[in-house]
């Protein structure tokens, strides 16, 4: 039987650096592209896309995306930077204050769900109008364990062409955020979604990463059940709300839904590869 | 020798095998066998013919008498709709094509079989001096977790042996591999090298030293070779598809369960073993198994267990 505390989640950081770099380098080339735009917001998720995507496209080939608000922590700022920095890829900063107060100023009521929805969304698609700009693709930054969690915006941060960390938790992008020389500040900080002053993602989720990765790999990737897991030590309380996260929140994970009429109908029985003759 | 070869094949008489070319049976020789670690693009069979092209050229450079390319390897491997737009008949163009390339170098190659019924299978077709010599469908389709070929595709129904100028070879695509029941025909059937060509996906990365599929594969690979004393021919892809990775690591593995050569994991690679078949004579005074297995004994119990399970 399996024990909570037992729960190994160390990777082999060089053999994951590598499948994801070549991830990048192979799913960017292939579709006729050299080069990726990635918003850099000053979050080990983020800072650790970017490293992979210099390592696998050269750093003239990464453009970093700065885009705070304007109740965004300085510091995030500040971090971003030292990402450019590091690596020197080219940059832009991108104020999205204008465009998220233009459009609140119309819904003064909004509350900080919205209001951090707005702004992710926004970005997405400052996002999508500089990848036209670069002729890049946008690279996606979610972990598996938001992606699980269902803690992203839908069409928000969660919006990518291609995503080399959505299979690695949290903890794992730790790992090999240090492995590939992101900067101790960025890798040790307490993590923040930064959408509102003092924003915290574990005092939000009430839950640590370290606890709900043991979990979550338990329950995904080895298939115990939550009875297994209660018996392995972990709170019944616990194992239930993080099953009803995952499991609510299928929906961000899928494209929408389409209403069959044909005979074929788009990812239902008109099945290709997104890699189709690629 | 005639009963080893597939009934189904456009193919003259079993007349090469009487030519002075062809070894009796338990003639030993040496040989040069060529790995083609490539990355296939999904559903081109124009740019993956090319790729097969320039590995052919490369082996005659190497004196390579037998290469082998990885499962699919005209085709790429989730093909999901794309298989019935990518499949060949025995007698297409492209099967013909590559008949005439095999005139100086035997090898095998994988794509989508179409059958004259209009089933669709994943097959390896092994080309030898002008002409397609076997025909090998894949049995067990894994159709689960990242595998659904059983959707798009039809199951063979036979594990062969076949006879070719380098003596009698067994071919098992992938999955076959992991069903001991299928290496036990081609050991039983005679087989002294089996040549299996593969696409296998990456997974599990919390092993300090390898994938942990690269383990599972090369505890397989080596234990086959080992305990039958025969050769192993492992010729896996590279690159992604959907974000799928493709390990690479083809290998051939020594009937004393030693690697005789290993190719890179991720990446393109091109590897050559040289090998003599005396190898698994010699070791057969060793590991004398294949002499006391007891087929009678086998073909009863399995046939006990058949009665039971279906009574």
């Amino acid at each position: 039987m399996i024990r909570a505390t037992e729960v190994n989640l160390t990777i082999n950081t060089a053999l994951v650096e590598k499948l994801l770099v070549g991830f990048v380098a192979n799913e960017v080339r292939k579709v006729g592209m050299e080069r990726v735009v990635v918003g850099i917001s000053g979050g080990i998720d983020s800072a650790l896309s970017t490293y992979i995507a210099a390592a696998a496209l050269g750093r003239e080939n990464v453009v970093g995306i700065l885009m705070p608000y304007k109740t965004s922590n300085p510091e995030s700022k500040e971090d971003a930077l030292r990402v450019v920095g590091d690596l020197g890829i080219e940059h832009r900063v991108i104020d999205i204050t204008p465009m998220i107060d233009a459009y609140f100023g119309a819904f003064p009521e909004a509350d900080q769900m919205r209001r951090g929805n707005k702004m992710a969304r926004e970005r997405m698609t400052i996002l999508y109008d500089q990848s036209a700009v670069a002729r890049a693709l946008v690279l996606g930054t979610s972990n598996k364990t938001e992606l699980l969690l269902g803690y992203g915006t839908l069409y928000g941060d969660m919006a990518s062409a291609l995503n080399p960390i959505g299979d690695i938790y949290k903890t794992q992008v730790r790992q090999l955020a240090k492995a590939m020389g992101v900067p101790a500040p960025i890798v040790a900080k307490t993590p923040s979604a930064d959408l509102w002053l003092g924003q915290s993602d574990e005092a939000e989720l009430g839950f640590t990463y370290d606890e709900v990765d043991r979990l979550l790999y338990l329950y995904v990737d080895q298939r115990y059940s939550s009875e297994d897991l209660v018996e392995a030590g972990f709170d019944a309380l616990f194992v239930a709300r993080v099953a009803e996260r995952v499991r609510a929140n299928q929906f961000k994970r899928r494209p929408p839904l389409i209403a069959k009429v044909s005979e074929r109908t788009i990812d239902r029985d008109f099945r290709y590869a997104r890699d189709w003759g690629r | 020798m005639a009963r080893h070869m597939s009934p189904a094949l456009p193919l003259p008489a079993a007349a090469h095998l009487l030519s002075a070319e062809y070894p009796g049976e338990g003639s030993t020789m040496k040989l040069r066998v060529g790995l083609a670690q490539i990355t296939p693009a999904l559903g081109r069979l124009d740019r993956n013919l090319e790729l097969c092209l320039e590995a052919l050229a490369k082996a005659r450079q190497e004196q390579v008498d037998l290469l082998l390319f990885p499962e699919l390897s005209l085709t790429g491997y989730y093909l999901k709709d794309l298989v019935p737009t990518v499949a060949q008949r025995r007698d297409s163009p492209l099967l013909r094509r590559l008949a005439d390339e095999s005139r100086d170098l035997s090898f095998v190659v994988g794509l989508v079989e179409e059958s004259p019924e209009h089933l669709y299978y994943n097959a390896c077709c092994y080309f030898e001096e002008g002409a397609l010599r076997h025909v090998h469908r894949k049995v067990y389709l894994p159709t689960y977790g990242i595998f659904d070929e059983h959707r798009y595709l039809a199951r063979g129904d036979r594990v062969r042996t076949f006879d070719t100028k380098f003596g009698r070879l067994a071919m098992l695509l992938c999955e076959d591999l992991w069903h001991p029941s299928a290496a036990y025909l081609a050991w039983v059937g005679g087989a002294r090298m089996i040549l299996a060509p593969s696409s296998s996906p990456g997974r599990g990365v919390g092993d300090p030293e390898r994938l942990g599929i690269s383990s599972t594969w090369e505890a397989i690979n080596r234990f086959y070779a080992k305990m039958f004393s025969l050769f192993v021919c492992f010729a896996n892809r590279v690159g992604y598809e959907d974000g799928i990775n493709f390990w690479g690591g083809s290998e051939v593995v020594g009937p004393d369960g030693g690697t005789v050569v290993k190719a890179e994991y991720l990446q393109d690679d091109f590897a050559v073993a040289a090998i003599d078949t005396a190898e698994v004579r010699r070791l057969r005074f060793f590991n004398t198994l294949l002499r006391d297995e007891d087929l009678a004994l086998t073909l009863r119990e399995l046939q006990r267990l058949a009665g039971e399970r279906y009574a």
